[in-house]
Parts: C-alpha cells; structure tokens; sequence
C-alpha cells in the first residue's frame, strides 16, 4: 500500500468513525444520565437522511435542509421524550427495549407510508463537489473533509457543552447523582429532556451529512445502530470520551479491515469487541 | 434501574386446567382442522420451544438476550449443510448434531457475554448475533443473503416426517418434552440456582455459587434448545435464510416471553401462540379503500408493542393473575 491510498483510507477511517461518535455520543449519553437502552436510536440516522433528502428537494438548498432538519429533529425529540421515553427512565430495560423495538417498527412503516421503499440519492452540494487531487488518478472528496469537520466542530460543541457550561454542569451532577441534583434544584425533568434532543439531533445530522454518500434507503439505520451499540460497548456506557476514542478505534480497524483482510473484514470490529470484553468487560473508559 | 419483577412459577390450578383443555385441543386439530391451519400451528409450536428456551434465561436467570435467534439459526443452517441435494438424511444424527452445533456457538458466545451485566448483555448479545448473521450473509458459500433449501425432510425410519400429520405430532411431542425437561429443570438445585441469580447475584456469589458457571450453562443450554426449535422450522418450511438469525426474530422471541408471562415456560408457549396469531392476523388484515392495511402490518405490531408495554408489562398470565386475585378477594 502506498502513501497515497494510505492516506485515502486514514481519512475514510477516521471520517467513518467521527460519524459512528456522533450516533454513539447520544446512544452513550442516553444510557448513561437517564438509563434508558434505545434500539430506535438507528431510526433517527435513517430519519435524518431521508429528510435531507426530501427538504434539500423542497428547499432546493442542502445548507438550508440541514439546518431545518436539524430543528425539526430536536422538536421531534423533544416531543418523543415526552410522550413515550419519560414514562420509561425507571423501568426495566427489558421494557425498554421492547419500547423501542416497537418504535423501530413504527418509524419504518412511517417512512415507508411518507417516503416510499425506494433508494435515493442526494446530490453533493456544488461548493463542495471538488476533490483534492493527490497522485495523477488518485484524488479525495472534499465533502468527505468536510463531513469529518462538521463531526468535529459538533464534538468539541459538545465537549465545550457538557465540561464547560453551566447547563453542561447541571447534565454531570444529574448522571452523578439524581436526587441530590434535584434537592439542589436542578430541573431534572428538563435536564433529561434537553438530554434526549441533544442525542436525537446528533444522530440526525449525521444521517443528513451522511446521506450525500452513502444513499438513503429503507432500513438503513439498523446496520449503523449494531456499530453504535459495538462502539458503546468498547468505550464504556456513559463516557462520551470513551465513544469517541472507540467510535474512531472500530472505524478505523473497519475501513482498514475492508482493503488488508477483505474476507474477515465483516467480523473483525466484532473480534475487537470480544477481546476487549475479555480484558475490560465494563468498556475502556466506564466512568 | 431495574425493578425485580414478581415471578409466576407455579401455576394457579384454573390455569392448569386451561392448559390441559388446550392441550386435548392441540391433540385433536390435526382431525378437526384444516390442513393449512395445522401446519400454521405446527409452526406456532416450533416458535414456542423457542420462546420457552429464550424463558430460561429471560424469565427464570434474568438475562435479557437479544442474540437468541443466531442459535436458532444456527441449527437450521446446519440441517441445510447436512442434507444432500438428492436424498433424505437420517434425523437420529443430524437432530443431536444441529442441536450441539448450536449448543457450541452458544458456548463459546456464552463465555464472552455472560461476563457482563444489565445493558451490556444486551447489546453485546444482540452484536455477537449480528455477526453470525452477516457472516452468513456476506458468504456465499453459506448461502450469502438468499439462504440455502433443505431438499428433503429428515428420514426418522419408525415413522415419515414427511407426512404432515406426523409432523404435527412429532413436533407436539418435541414441545411437550422441552417443557416438561424445562419445568423439572425449574424446580432442580440447577434452576432454583439460576433463579437466586436473578433475584440477587451477589448474594449468590457470597454464598459460594460460581454464578458465571451457572450463567454460562443456562446460556449453552438455552442456545442447544434454541438450536432445537431451528432445526425443526428448518424441516418444516424446507428453507433457510439469514433472516431467522435476524434481531426481529429476536425481538420477536422477546416478544412472546413478555406476552404470555415470564419464568414458568407456559406462559412463553401461550405467547408464542398468541404473538404468531397477532402477526398473523395484522398481515391477513383487509384492504379498506385504497388503503391495504395489511401491508403496514408493521404498523399495527409497532403500536402493538408499545402499547402492551406502556399498560400491561407483565403480559397475558399477569393480565389473567390480577383478574383472579381481584376475583378470590372479592370472593372472600
């Protein structure tokens, strides 16, 4: 392998495992502050792809529909958590994961009644159609880069959110310890709440950043939701530091898998996670 | 986070008898009923050994398994590489040997997952089974994403598979043994073990039990009973695919153990009929308009679940417990 393709597969790598942390920082977080497990956590991928695909249609503006997208997202989770997830922090996860798998179900025949069971494109937009030359027939997508960016940008957002803020402040003192957070004043309820939304528009954004190259098609978010679950549990439940150094740990040993170990590469990210499991069976990094 | 729900192990005796009149009526069908209705309740009996083999680590070990349709699976596969193209094989070593198949991955999957806990069972389940099924999946040589034939029914020389009617009862008389093996296996030091790892683990441990051994058994058992309801929908539907290893028909396991109630396998046979029945039923449902509403049978299941968990967590034994507790107090 030379430098060059090398290099293509860095990127594809860690690119890969930034969007994987963007689904799992929601799926960890939901766990970690309010307890819940949620299968459907794959539907707002999918959601999010098959709105950027009809808005960008509608608006005629990619910008445009991710950022409607973006706050439809947050109104739909705010409304989901209300409605269904409050009902479900203290129950048993096995009522949670049948909520959910419900849910999974309602989503799809939704997407299926509104959206049809076709496969879609969408177009990547023109100011970032160019590719980066890097040998004479090899080149890299910008928009590839600047998917990784807006990961990123969205992490650090996250990060400075979370460590920083006094809301972020509020959210730790939460997942440390509940009552005492609520003796002390902490409006737990809208903590969850605004907890829940943040987890549901991560994972949204990533499907509408992500639909540009890998289509939108029906079922897309269970195979994206298994990774998310595997990234989690190598991390450790609960750190969002952990699924960031694992998300990008199983995209890269994936993409790198896929072209050293092709006829492996489907259960290598799994190997990884057994081994892990065999070493640590609480995650890298559980808090 | 979790609450220690309350266990039905012995069955009320107005329960009992229901069972009893069910059964007489499971023995009948083949006479009264139809043909294509025996064999839909035959199949509902392959589903129900394996939601009674999901009950034993759901309902009566407190292992929540969403990985539990890959040993299911897994056995069908296995029937499907052991019989040729052009002839029956015989079903006294192919059934043990599907069934050890399964047992095996179940084993060797066991010894990974059972070391942790609550949420990550969950999902670490539920990821080991989804690399089975993309390993069959993405192989050709496994049948890849179309599943593999079974040609022939497994040859039993006392008597012929594939007669339907034998088949039925065969299938009857393999139910009937899982669940009486499993109810004695309820009341034996091993269950009431399995059963102490539920309601507090620790205390388990502190009492010297090597709780990961017993985990890891329950697993493998429960995989080979699982591998036993695979292997015979393997025969009976002369088909397999990825699909049946899929985390639907996992879920759907779940499904059934919820629905009829957990920890005393009746209630895992009386949801496994009840849920097949339902699924049935939302695909049968007619066209009103130019609405098929039985094509977004998803749907109505969707709405189903989430409704049945939202009210009536402890499905339909809780349903018809509370109703006869409200009975004999107002009795009294």
């Amino acid at each position: 392998m030379d430098f060059a393709s090398f290099l293509i597969q860095l990127l594809n790598g860690v690119q890969y495992g930034l969007l994987l942390f963007m689904l799992a920082a929601g799926l960890t977080l939901i766990f970690g502050i309010m307890g819940v497990v949620n299968l459907a956590h794959g539907s707002f991928y999918m959601l999010g792809a098959y709105l950027s695909w009809s808005l960008s249609s509608l608006t005629g503006s990619f910008t445009l529909a991710i950022v409607l997208g973006a706050v439809l997202s947050v109104a739909f989770g705010l409304v989901l958590e209300r409605l269904l997830f409050r009902h479900f922090y203290d129950r048993d996860h096995l009522d949670q994961v049948l909520l959910t798998f419900g849910l999974i179900y309602i989503f799809e025949e939704t997407r299926s009644i509104l959206w049809g069971d076709d496969v879609h494109g969408v177009g990547v937009p023109e100011l970032l159609g160019a590719s980066i030359p890097l040998t004479e027939n090899m080149s890299y997508p910008v928009y590839r880069l600047f998917m990784s960016a807006v990961c990123v940008v969205l992490a650090l957002g996250l990060y400075l959110l979370i460590s920083k803020t006094r809301l972020g402040m509020k959210i730790r003192a939460g997942a440390f310890n509940r009552e005492m957070a609520e003796a002390l004043g902490v409006n737990i309820k809208l903590i969850h709440a605004v907890v829940f939304a943040i987890g549901v528009a991560l994972a949204t954004i990533a499907g509408m950043i992500a639909s540009p190259i890998s289509s939108v098609y029906p079922n897309m978010g269970s195979q994206v939701l298994i990774m998310c679950f595997v990234v989690v549990v190598i991390g450790g439940i609960g750190s969002v530091r952990g699924a960031l150094i694992s998300a990008l740990l199983v995209g890269l040993v994936d993409t790198f898998g896929k072209v050293l170990l092709p006829h492996l590469a489907g259960m290598l990210v799994y190997m990884l996670m057994a081994a892990v499991l065999l070493w640590k069976p609480e995650g890298l990094f559980r808090q | 986070m979790s609450t220690p729900r309350s266990h039905l192990e012995v069955l009320p005796r107005s329960l009992q008898v229901l069972l009893a009149a069910a059964l007489v009526v499971l023995v009948a069908f083949p006479f009264i009923g139809t043909d294509f209705y025996a064999q839909t309740i035959a199949r509902m009996m392959i589903l129900a050994i394996f939601a009674m083999s999901l009950d034993l680590l759901q309902g009566v070990t407190g292992l929540v398994s969403l990985g539990h349709a890959a040993f299911f699976g897994l056995a069908g596969y296995a029937l499907a590489f052991l019989t040729p193209a052009g002839e029956p094989v015989s079903l006294w070593w192919t059934l043990p040997a599907a069934v050890a198949a399964a047992g095996l991955a179940a084993l060797v999957i066991g010894f990974f997952v059972v070391r942790t806990h609550g949420i990550y069972f969950i999902m670490v389940t539920m990821a080991f089974a989804q690399m089975v099924f993309y390993l069959f999946f993405d192989n050709k040589v496994l049948g890849g994403s179309d599943g593999l034939y079974v040609n022939f029914k497994p040859a039993a020389v006392l008597f012929d598979l594939e007669d339907k009617r034998v088949f039925y009862y065969f299938t009857l008389a393999v139910m009937l043994l899982v669940y009486a093996f499993l109810r004695r296996l309820l009341w034996s030091p091993f269950g009431r073990a399995l059963s102490g790892i539920r309601v507090n683990e620790h205390r388990m441990r502190a009492m010297g039990f090597t709780t990961f051994r017993y985990k890891l058994a329950a697993f493998t058992l429960a995989g080979a009973l699982a591998g036993l309801a695979g292997y015979l929908w393997g025969a009976q539907t002369g088909f397999v695919n990825p699909e049946l290893m899929g985390f639907q028909m996992s879920a759907h396991a779940i499904m059934m153990v919820i629905l009829g109630g957990m920890g005393n396998f009746a209630g895992a046979i009386i949801g496994a009929f009840a849920f097949e029945y339902l699924l049935l039923w939302f695909k049968d449902l007619p066209a009103v308009g130019a609405v098929d509403l039985g094509k977004h049978w998803q749907l109505w299941m969707g709405l189903f679940i989430v409704i049945l968990v939202t009210f009536a967590p402890r499905g339909l034994l809780g349903v018809i417990e509370r109703l006869s507790r409200r009975k004999e107090a107002r009795d009294e």
